[in-house]
């Protein structure tokens, strides 16, 4: 079985081969174990591309294959950045709590060391009580199960009222956008429980590895992230081959004439929706403490409108697609906003790379969406075509 | 011959407008069954009323041994209960092959689950190839639907209602956009189904029905306006005033 899947799927080797060689290039090159040639914050900035192809083939899955344009996949990354973020930021105010209080003479109760743990993370927002959604801040394990059971819950409930209800096409698009501006919306708030447009911060600490260097910490996720891809790839490769991806490819073609071969058109779509609202969580759960920082306008709208861009420029309906638009978009993009892109002077007017990105950004996905359905990915198949 | 579906008092309307007005309707099994009517008799909606596309405003529909109501049942449930159909417009899946759109529609368990864990048997391979091979097709099956002749489609399409293995084939003009020699083939392939199916062929073509030699109903205005052998009904003043005088 496994071998038969592999031999129908050389992409998956061709693409597991690149990406252990993209790992080992960068571990050779990184500060902590090589010639440090690539900078620490280079190589978060590589770990975090990898996450983001993670979820980008997650959206490919949902969108290029099953025909669902979710606005909403970046808000499930978000959500499993928030998990992990609250056990990181908890576990390290508790150290940092810990050893101040040693001091005391009389040694502190735990409602103390609660009482002081909450002032310091919620002082910020003027409360100095846990809300309820942390009650398991305290425990990496739950809160890992967090990472991954409030994306699929949400993307459960969620799925069933709006496949249930029949609202298919720009309507769904929409009503996934507005559940992910109103999660937004909520997460500005102070009382949100999650620190308003403070979100949380310092989550580049990891607790119980205070000793160990950043550039070591940078290597250990960007492995991560790479093993997360590599693994979540051949998920998604698996679940769009064979019957499984025939069915929900036909359900995006033509999902009337599916039912009336008998398939629960909605059960497929609902499974399709919370699988990659769950590898998205994941994706976000690395992503994070790489970033160090997550706060709500990381989940507004613009993030998973974003998402589609990528998959739509790699091309969508190949999972390999995504990754390549997603590294082509977020590196461009950095180069073009990072001062990289040489400004432009016409004369009368100078055309500056960081207000012009967006527009450019914007004006290729047009052209992608005109004259290149296929997107990068196409292109790619036509070399492979040839030769 | 058994009932197999029967449809009594079955009402429903379109924003006031009466698509099928206190229809009543028998199906045995087997039995090849031809309906023919006008434009706007109510012929496709009496379809998807049976394939629980539309819902009727009152009577029933009893299907089966059990004789269970299809009422309220689902599409995918109703196709799984064995009602197979066939559209007007040949709708296969173009960017899937010809094998794959036949094993999507091969007669399996349906769920999710059963499907990503579905893995591929021997008796499936060879019940593809024996489908295929009676529809013409043994030398498309890896060819992309969207490839085939509008002949071709028509017969893929006969062909995936063939491998759901249904006991009631509903036909929406099955010749639509077929060659004389093609005809020749769909009529008897459906006389042949109707030996041990229950078949209904929605058409306009009259010599095509003449040449199925079976009962046929004449629908208008959303009844039942005749029901008996093709000499019968077109010899009937009625059914000539709405529909053969034309």
């Amino acid at each position: 079985m496994t071998r038969g899947f592999l031999a129908q799927n050389p992409s998956i080797l061709w693409f597991i081969g690149l990406l252990g060689l993209f790992t080992l290039g960068v571990t050779v090159l990184s500060e902590a174990y090589g010639t440090a040639v690539l900078s620490t914050s280079f190589v978060k900035t590589l770990g975090k591309t990898l996450c983001l192809c993670l979820v980008a083939i997650a959206m490919d899955v949902v969108w290029g294959y099953c025909g669902i344009l979710s606005l909403g996949h970046f808000a499930f990354f978000g959500i499993g950045g928030y998990a992990i973020g609250m056990w990181l930021m908890y576990a390290r105010t508790e150290a940092i709590v810990t050893e101040n209080l040693a001091a005391a003479v009389i040694p502190p109760t735990e409602a103390e060391v609660s009482d002081a743990i909450a002032s310091q993370i919620f002082g910020v927002v003027g409360a100095s009580e846990f809300p309820a959604i942390w009650a398991f801040a305290h425990s990496l394990p739950l809160q890992l199960a967090m990472v991954v059971l409030v994306p699929g819950l949400l993307a459960l409930v969620f799925g069933w009222l709006a496949f249930r209800s029949r609202v298919t096409g720009v309507y769904l698009s929409i009503l996934t956008q507005a559940m992910t501006l109103a999660l937004s919306l909520y997460l500005f708030q102070n009382d949100s429980g999650l620190r308003g447009n403070n979100g949380l911060s310092g989550l580049q600490n990891i607790p119980g590895f205070e000793a160990t260097p950043q550039s070591q910490i940078s290597i250990a996720f960007f492995w991560a992230s790479a093993l997360a891809l590599a693994l979540g790839y051949v998920l998604f490769a698996w679940v769009v081959s064979g019957k499984m991806g025939s069915v929900i490819r036909a359900i995006r073609d033509d999902e009337a004439r599916v039912r009336f071969l008998g398939y629960h058109v909605e059960s497929y779509k609902l499974f399709v929706f919370t699988l990659t609202a769950v590898v998205s969580g994941i994706a976000g759960a690395l992503y994070y403490p790489q970033a160090g920082i997550i706060n709500p306008a990381e989940i507004a709208p613009i993030a998973s409108i974003y998402l589609a861009v990528w998959v739509a420029i790699g091309g969508r309906g190949r999972l390999y697609g995504a990754v390549l638009g997603t590294v082509f978009v977020t590196l461009l993009s950095s180069w073009f906003t990072g001062g990289g892109a040489p400004d432009i002077d016409l004369g009368i007017y100078t055309i500056q790379w960081t207000d012009w990105w967006l527009v450019l950004l914007g004006l290729s996905f047009v052209a992608v969406t005109l004259f290149a359905p296929q997107g990068l990915g196409g292109l790619v198949d036509k070399l492979v075509r040839k030769s | 011959m058994s009932t197999l579906l029967e449809m009594s008092g079955v009402s429903v309307s379109f924003d006031g407008f009466r698509a099928i007005n206190n229809l009543s309707f028998q199906i045995g099994e087997p039995e090849l069954r031809a309906i023919i009517g006008p434009n706007g008799a109510g012929k496709t909606t009496f379809m998807d009323i049976i394939t629980g596309k539309t819902k009727p405003d009152e009577g029933r529909i009893l299907y089966g041994d059990k004789g269970i109501s299809l009422l309220g049942l689902s599409e995918s449930r109703i196709a799984r209960e064995g009602i197979g159909r066939k559209f007007q417009k040949p709708t296969v899946f173009e960017a899937q092959s010809v094998r794959e759109n036949l094993a999507m529609a091969l007669k399996n368990p349906r769920g999710p689950f059963d499907v990503l864990l579905y893995r591929k048997t021997r008796a499936g391979a060879a019940r593809i190839e024996e489908i295929a091979a009676r529809i013409g097709l043994s030398e498309a099956l890896t060819r992309p639907a969207g490839e085939l002749s509008h002949g071709q489609k028509q017969w893929l399409e006969i062909g995936m209602l063939l491998a759901q293995e249904p006991r009631l084939l509903l036909v929406d003009e099955p010749a639509a956009g077929m060659t004389p020699a093609e005809r020749e083939k769909t009529t008897e392939m459906l006389v042949d189904l109707g030996r041990d199916h229950a078949v209904i062929v929605v058409e306009h073509d009259m010599e095509f029905v003449r040449r199925l030699n079976c009962k046929v109903t004449v629908l208008n205005e959303g009844s039942v306006l005749a029901e008996g052998s093709i000499d019968h009904v077109t010899g009937d003043p009625q059914v000539i005033e709405v529909y053969l005088g034309r």
